[in-house]
């Protein structure tokens, strides 16, 4: 099963990376990234605050847009190029095709971030000419950048399990924006009464909450993160994906492929 | 075929007991982050005008955001009892410099800030710096005036300052004549409570919100009352004069020819005497802001 599992993950991000849109998103951040240094000069005394601002919503924007272009396609296009029924010939489990194709998409966002963030890095060593401890702060708000994506990807590979790649990207897109406003919605749900409330807060806890995730700019301002708040970002990141992926699996056990 | 079943029971499950335990775990969350944690951090940003510019252009969009913070803020505040608001005016400021036509950020605004905690933050002079940003940039609308007039009077004690402002104001084409009996009222730089009153039911009239209506007739029930307290105090006082003892009760002053029956309260409740002679409410939860406007003229005048 692991092997299975393995090849499926590794084949996904192999055919990830030869994706030209990937590589221009990249090439894009980078820009981005590195044009940031240019954007402090315009004001004062802010010219660290710009840098980490703009790289680490370029690492978070790009990522998202990556995992929701590559994961409307992971299952749709394996249909489109009758690879799939080749793939599930074999010894292959539905089950094993979605988790591997999830692990895929997966590790190809972290190696796109961990390139992101050395150019980040590489960039405020440019501005200050030197790092200290704050900056290993960033490297939190990239962690939770991650969990983001965790759930992004589980998202996307759920839509595209029963919907076309342009719906499910609709669905995605429009699930991160909702979800960004997630605490927006939850403290509406604390403020209103009867059927309301019960309602509101259903639709709260149902969507994605990318809110806390977000510590851009906690972090840019050299706030420190408390524990409990990483460690529930992650238990919550991890439940929420694994609940989206088994949702994925069960759409995708009962669909019928011939 | 059955092995395919048993895979969906069990992604089922595990789709309904995840998904349980990521609610859990959101929860822990939220106490982790604190209720306000989300506020915090868009505030990190004070400044609107770098908002603005970060908004690419969707700057209504995110007013109306801002917007709907700001209320669900001083909501949760209000519904709190809190002392402290302190998000409030930040919170308005920025959504105001995100779209400066926003008039109910400042007239709501105003009223949220003005009000003494727990009604609202106890900041009239924030109050009076939300309402003339908005003159500033909406000079044509009279009803801002009216809004910094009454903060200013009620809020401030400050007649001089209103009447500057109800002055202003009605010289603005299309207010309303009453603009005018306004300025010349706070002219005679006296706090009466007519003209508390008439200023309440200004708000009342004007508000197009449920919940500010609401708070304007409670403020009108409390001042009858606290009319009809100081004039029934001060019968009970000119029988003292008279009879050198205090009324055992209304039938008392009935029969000395100071009152023609037993008083009523705006809720058609008696008015409780107290055997030292205080006059109060029979249910003072009715009257949210009674004793409010004496403390004010206590404190000023």
């Amino acid at each position: 099963m692991t092997s299975r599992l393995s090849a499926i993950t590794l084949n996904t991000f192999r055919e990830a990376v030869r994706d030209r849109v990937l590589y221009n998103l990249i090439v894009f951040a980078l820009l981005l990234v590195a044009s940031a240094p240019l954007f402090g000069q315009i004001s004062i005394g802010l010219e660290r605050l710009i840098l980490i601002n703009v790289g680490l919503s370029s690492i978070s924007l790009f990522g998202v847009i990556i995992a929701i272009l590559v994961g409307i396609g992971l299952v749709a296009k394996e249909i489109d190029k009758k690879t799939l029924y080749t793939i599930l010939s074999r010894p292959v489990r539905r089950w094993e095709f979605i988790v591997g194709k999830y692990f895929g998409l997966l590790l190809t966002l972290i190696v796109n971030t961990a390139f992101m963030t050395l150019g980040l890095y590489a960039a405020l060593l440019v501005t200050a000419h030197h790092l200290n401890k704050a900056d290993l702060l960033l490297l939190v708000a990239i962690y939770c950048i991650v969990l983001q994506f965790m759930i992004m990807v589980a998202m996307t590979l759920l839509f595209s399990s029963f919907s076309t790649p342009i719906f499910s990207a609709i669905f995605a897109f429009a699930l991160f924006v909702i979800g960004t406003f997630g605490e927006d919605m939850r403290n509406f749900a604390a403020m209103s009464t009867g059927v309301t409330r019960w309602l509101a807060t259903g639709a709260a806890y149902l969507i994605p909450n990318f809110a806390s995730l977000n510590l851009i700019s906690r972090v840019a301002h050299d706030q420190p993160v408390d524990g409990s708040v990483i460690l529930f970002n992650t238990l919550y990141a991890l439940l929420y994906s694994a609940a989206l992926t088994a949702g994925a699996v069960l759409v995708f056990e009962r669909r019928n492929l011939k | 075929m059955n092995r395919s079943r048993a895979v969906q029971a069990i992604a089922g499950a595990l789709l309904l007991g995840l998904f349980a335990g990521s609610v859990l775990s959101r929860r822990h969350l939220e106490q982790a982050r604190g209720s306000e944690a989300t506020l915090e951090e868009v505030l990190y940003m004070p400044s609107g005008k770098a908002v603005k510019r970060l908004s690419l252009g969707y700057s209504g969009l995110l007013a109306n955001v801002y917007w709907t913070r700001a209320v669900q803020y001083f909501g949760g505040k209000h519904i709190q009892r809190s002392q402290r608001y302190d998000l409030l005016y930040p919170l308005l400021d920025i959504t105001t410099d995100l779209d400066p036509q926003l008039i109910v950020a400042y007239e709501y605004g105003a009223v949220f800030l003005s009000q003494q905690p727990p009604e609202g933050a106890g900041q009239p002079d924030k109050a009076v710096e939300l309402v003339e940003k908005g003159i500033r940039q909406n000079p044509a609308y009279w009803r801002l005036y009216f809004t910094l007039g009454f903060v200013h009077y009620i809020d401030r004690n400050d007649p001089r300052s209103a009447q500057v402002a109800f002055q202003k104001g009605s010289e603005v084409p299309g207010a309303l004549p009453w603009m005018k009996v306004m300025a010349a009222r706070m002219a005679e730089r006296s706090k009466d409570v007519t003209t508390s009153m008439l200023l309440w039911q200004g708000v009342a009239e004007t508000s197009q919100d449920n919940n500010v209506k609401e708070t304007a007739r409670r403020h009108l029930v409390s001042l009858r009352a606290d009319r009809d307290i100081t004039e029934l105090e001060r019968l009970v006082t000119a029988y003292r004069e008279q009879k050198r003892t205090l009324p055992a009760g209304w039938a008392d002053l009935v029969r000395a020819g100071l009152l023609r029956g037993i008083p009523l309260d705006p809720g058609g409740e008696p008015y409780v005497l107290n055997p030292d002679g205080k006059v109060d409410v029979k249910d003072a939860s009715k009257y949210p802001y009674l004793g409010e406007w004496r403390y004010n003229i206590e404190r000023r005048f």
